[in-house]
């Protein structure tokens, strides 16, 4: 009894770290990319409207980084805090990525301090857009590298078990498991995508709110184009997952699905309820959806859930967790596409309020989709912490002040998520961009006065 | 020169590279503190924050390397620090959280908080005291391996004479890194209110950090002989850290030569920490785990090894770039920039 409450409570510390590192991870890995593109068409255009943009995101980058990196070295640490048998164990065979995400987070750490003290330092202004590649590279890098590791823990190898420890390692095999192609891709994409989405969804509620100008609206259309794009990239890195899940990793997928009994042209469960008797009851049912989804191939078989031992399931719970997931994707996907279709179309108006409020939506849902999207493939792998061979119960510390370290640790993401946002608030507040713009570049600001008017 | 030697050698480097940033960092946030409480605060806070405020996530992540490094080469370290230290390494993450975040907080108008500056000032004091619990814990004494997994002895922790004199050499020589290098840095300024502030410092911490020093020596014949008498094998390495110190102080005191006054500092310590590290061996900690016994296997360890020289590759010249353009380009540190 006393280890199952310590087992229950280390995995909801780590889960809350988690949870709350992967919000502010996600923007560290996409934000750059925005930042960077917008800061080459400023050069290339020679239009500093969007130079400012990629300014004024970087300004409020520098919060939520910041709040990234100290979460990071929490997670890091509580790694070995939390789970140190897992760690004495699996530390043989994975310390490789770890050691080299380090590296790539080091690059990019030099980097952006460098990117940011150095706007105004050379006279040629696309140097200091040269700057923004290693930060770029250092931030996607570091994703890569830490997905590797996950990846190992859905699907082991490169090592052989004897007698409680790892023999015969082969620390690239590891890394290069048939779960990291599909992962890296679908968590780098969905951190693009999210980013875009946040920056889109501020865009959109500025323009809602304070009526913004021509720079607010120039933001607009190009998160708006980079969130469809990354919606497309999503959606398809998606796919190919779950045709991974279905291979690698049925019970998962079985457990996300309800799919119970392994049949042939399987349909896929949206929504719905379980009743006593595992029945999916109010479910919409796509006719031979799962199959396809599984395998391209709508009349394939899928494997149910009832193949697997029932002490080696998933909960039934994360069915929620995946629909959600698909839900916002499909829905950014379509609200973007829809945006461009009314831009395209000179006579509609592509600001209209409903279209707009419809953007602004895709910011907080896209994140709530980032953290729907890690508990489903996290809880997906219960009740293993490297599937097949440890389950969670056994990686676990045996210390017992860990409920007393959740608490503290509470407090503090407590106190930074709200430190973050008063913090953003204040750079933004009472400093809008159009007193940047005539302050920094009056001559544009003069010209988009009269465009606005 | 075996892998393992190889890895814990570039281990304590990064360590060691550690000691030194954070100790700038950390050092500076009690001088600020300090200064604002003597109303001082006017001369001190532009030298600090431009100094400090694009490198502060570089020094993190000496931190993180070497941890990650240390896993990596020696997993039973994974198990035996992390079931033991939950605790105080719960707290160093929490303090280097508040740090860290309020770091980018502060360059955005919380400079002028006082609840701020003290967290900022006390920080800086409280990391290096919990993070040198783990070297505390590494000579043996205070961790037992039951049944019910690996328990941190407390009682004995914090009644021990050795610990305290850690924590103590800990928290006096980050002032006294801290107080050299703001010298050396506001020299280059050419601020002199600033200069003649921080050299007092510099000249006032070095006395407590040469006795702490001397009296941990004593600490640790007390706690652990076998160590200590390894040491004295190695006095000449601890000779030549005195006569560096010896050096740095002197260069300060004569108010001459700030750039090679650091250098000896860097040299001091260098001296001092790897005089230790080394006597400290085999063990990494007493007396569960030794540098053969941890260590990871054969083919993880030369991978670690070949990725941390391409790493190295990339990184040298980023760090030389990050200083080139901050630390030795005189009109930013002037603040022309």
């Amino acid at each position: 009894m006393f280890e199952f409450d310590t087992v229950t409570v280390s995995r909801s510390l780590t889960a809350m770290t988690l949870l709350f590192h992967a919000i502010f991870a996600t923007l560290g890995v996409g934000v750059p990319v925005l930042v960077s593109i917008a800061e080459f068409i400023g050069i290339k255009k020679k239009d500093p409207h969007y130079t400012l943009l990629a300014r004024r995101w970087t300004r409020g980058y520098t919060i939520t980084v910041a709040v990234g990196v100290v979460t990071g070295t929490a997670i890091g640490l509580q790694l070995s805090l939390i789970w140190p048998s897992f760690m004495q164990i699996a530390g043989n065979v994975i310390a490789l990525p770890l050691f080299m995400e380090t590296f790539a987070f080091f690059f990019e750490a030099i980097f952006l301090g460098i990117y940011l003290y150095t706007w105004d330092r050379f006279k040629n202004p696309i140097y200091h857009w040269f700057l923004s590649i290693p930060v770029v590279i250092g931030g996607t890098l570091s994703a890569f590298f830490i997905t590797t590791v996950n990846s190992f823990m859905n699907t082991p190898q490169g090592f052989e078990l004897e007698d409680g420890r790892f023999t015969s390692v082969d620390p690239l095999a590891a890394m290069f498991n048939p779960a990291t192609p599909t992962k890296v891709f679908h968590v780098i994409s969905s951190s693009y995508l999210t980013a875009a989405a946040v920056l889109a969804g501020i865009a959109a509620f500025i323009i809602l709110v304070k009526k913004g100008s021509l720079y607010h609206k120039k933001a607009l259309k190009l998160t708006v184009m980079a969130t469809f794009l990354f919606a497309i990239l999503t959606a398809v890195a998606g796919d190919l997952s779950a045709k991974f899940l279905a291979e690698y990793q049925p019970e998962k997928l079985a457990a996300g699905e309800w799919h119970f009994e392994s049949e042939e042209g399987a349909d896929l469960v949206v929504f719905g309820t379980l009743n006593e008797d595992n029945e999916v009851e109010n479910a919409i049912r796509i006719p031979n959806a799962l199959s396809f989804l599984a395998y391209g191939d709508f009349n394939a078989e899928v494997e149910g859930l009832n193949e697997t031992p029932e002490e080696e399931r998933p909960p039934l719970w994360i069915h929620y967790m995946f629909d959600f997931m698909v839900s916002i994707g499909f829905y950014t996907l379509g609200i973007s596409f829809l945006f461009l279709v009314f831009w395209k179309m000179k006579k509609w108006n592509e600001f209209n309020k409903w279209l707009l409020w419809g953007i602004a939506l895709t910011g907080p849902l896209t994140m709530l989709a980032i953290e729907f999207g890690w508990i489903y493939a996290e809880v997906g792998r219960q009740p293993w912490i490297l599937r097949g061979f440890m389950t969670v119960a056994e990686g676990a510390t045996t210390s017992p002040y860990v409920f007393e370290m959740f608490v503290l640790f509470a407090v503090v993401y407590l106190v930074l998520g709200i430190g973050c946002l008063l913090t953003l608030r204040k750079i933004f507040k009472g400093r809008p961009a159009e007193l940047e713009l005539e302050h920094r570049y009056p001559q544009t600001a003069a010209a988009s006065k009269e465009d606005d008017a | 020169m075996s892998y393992e030697l190889i890895g814990i050698t570039v281990l304590w480097f990064f360590l060691y590279g550690y000691l030194i940033v954070a100790s700038i960092d950390f050092g500076a946030g009690f001088f600020a503190y300090y200064a604002r409480m003597t109303k001082k605060d006017h001369i001190m806070n532009q030298l600090i924050s431009r100094y400090l405020s694009p490198v502060w996530e570089v020094t993190n992540v000496f931190f993180v390397f070497f941890f990650v490094g240390l896993v990596g080469f020696f997993p039973d370290t994974a198990y035996y620090y992390g079931q033991s230290l939950l605790i105080p390494g719960s707290i160093a993450i929490v303090l280097i959280a508040i740090r860290g975040s309020f770091y980018a907080f502060e360059s955005y108008g919380s400079k002028d908080n006082a609840f701020y500056m003290f967290l900022y000032g006390a920080t800086g004091l409280l990391i290096p005291a919990s993070l040198s619990t783990a070297l505390t814990i590494s000579e043996g004494g205070f961790i037992e391996e039951t049944a019910n997994g690996v328990q941190l002895l407390y009682r004995e922790l914090l009644t021990s004479p050795y610990s305290w004199s850690v924590v103590f050499l800990a928290i006096v020589s980050v002032l006294y890194i801290s107080a050299m290098f703001l010298a050396y840095y506001a020299n280059r300024a050419g601020d002199e209110p600033a200069l003649e502030l921080v050299r007092k410092y510099a000249l006032f911490w070095s006395s407590p950090t040469i006795i702490a020093s001397l009296t941990t020596f004593i600490a640790l014949s007390q706690q652990n002989y076998d160590h200590y008498e390894s040491a004295l094998d190695l006095w000449w390495v601890f000779g030549i850290s005195v006569a560096f110190f010896m050096i740095a102080v002197f260069l300060v005191y004569q108010g001459k030569y700030y750039g090679w006054a650091f250098v000896s500092v860097m040299f001091q310590f260098l001296f001092a920490f790897f005089g230790y590290g080394a006597s400290h061996l085999p063990y990494i900690l007493r007396p569960f785990i030794t540098i053969s016994s941890g260590v990871t296997n054969e083919t993880m360890a030369i991978s670690l090894i070949v990725v941390f020289i391409a790493g190295l590759c990339l990184l040298i010249p980023s760090l030389i770039l990050l200083m080139r353009l901050f630390l030795f380009d005189a009109d930013y540190v002037k603040g022309k920039k």
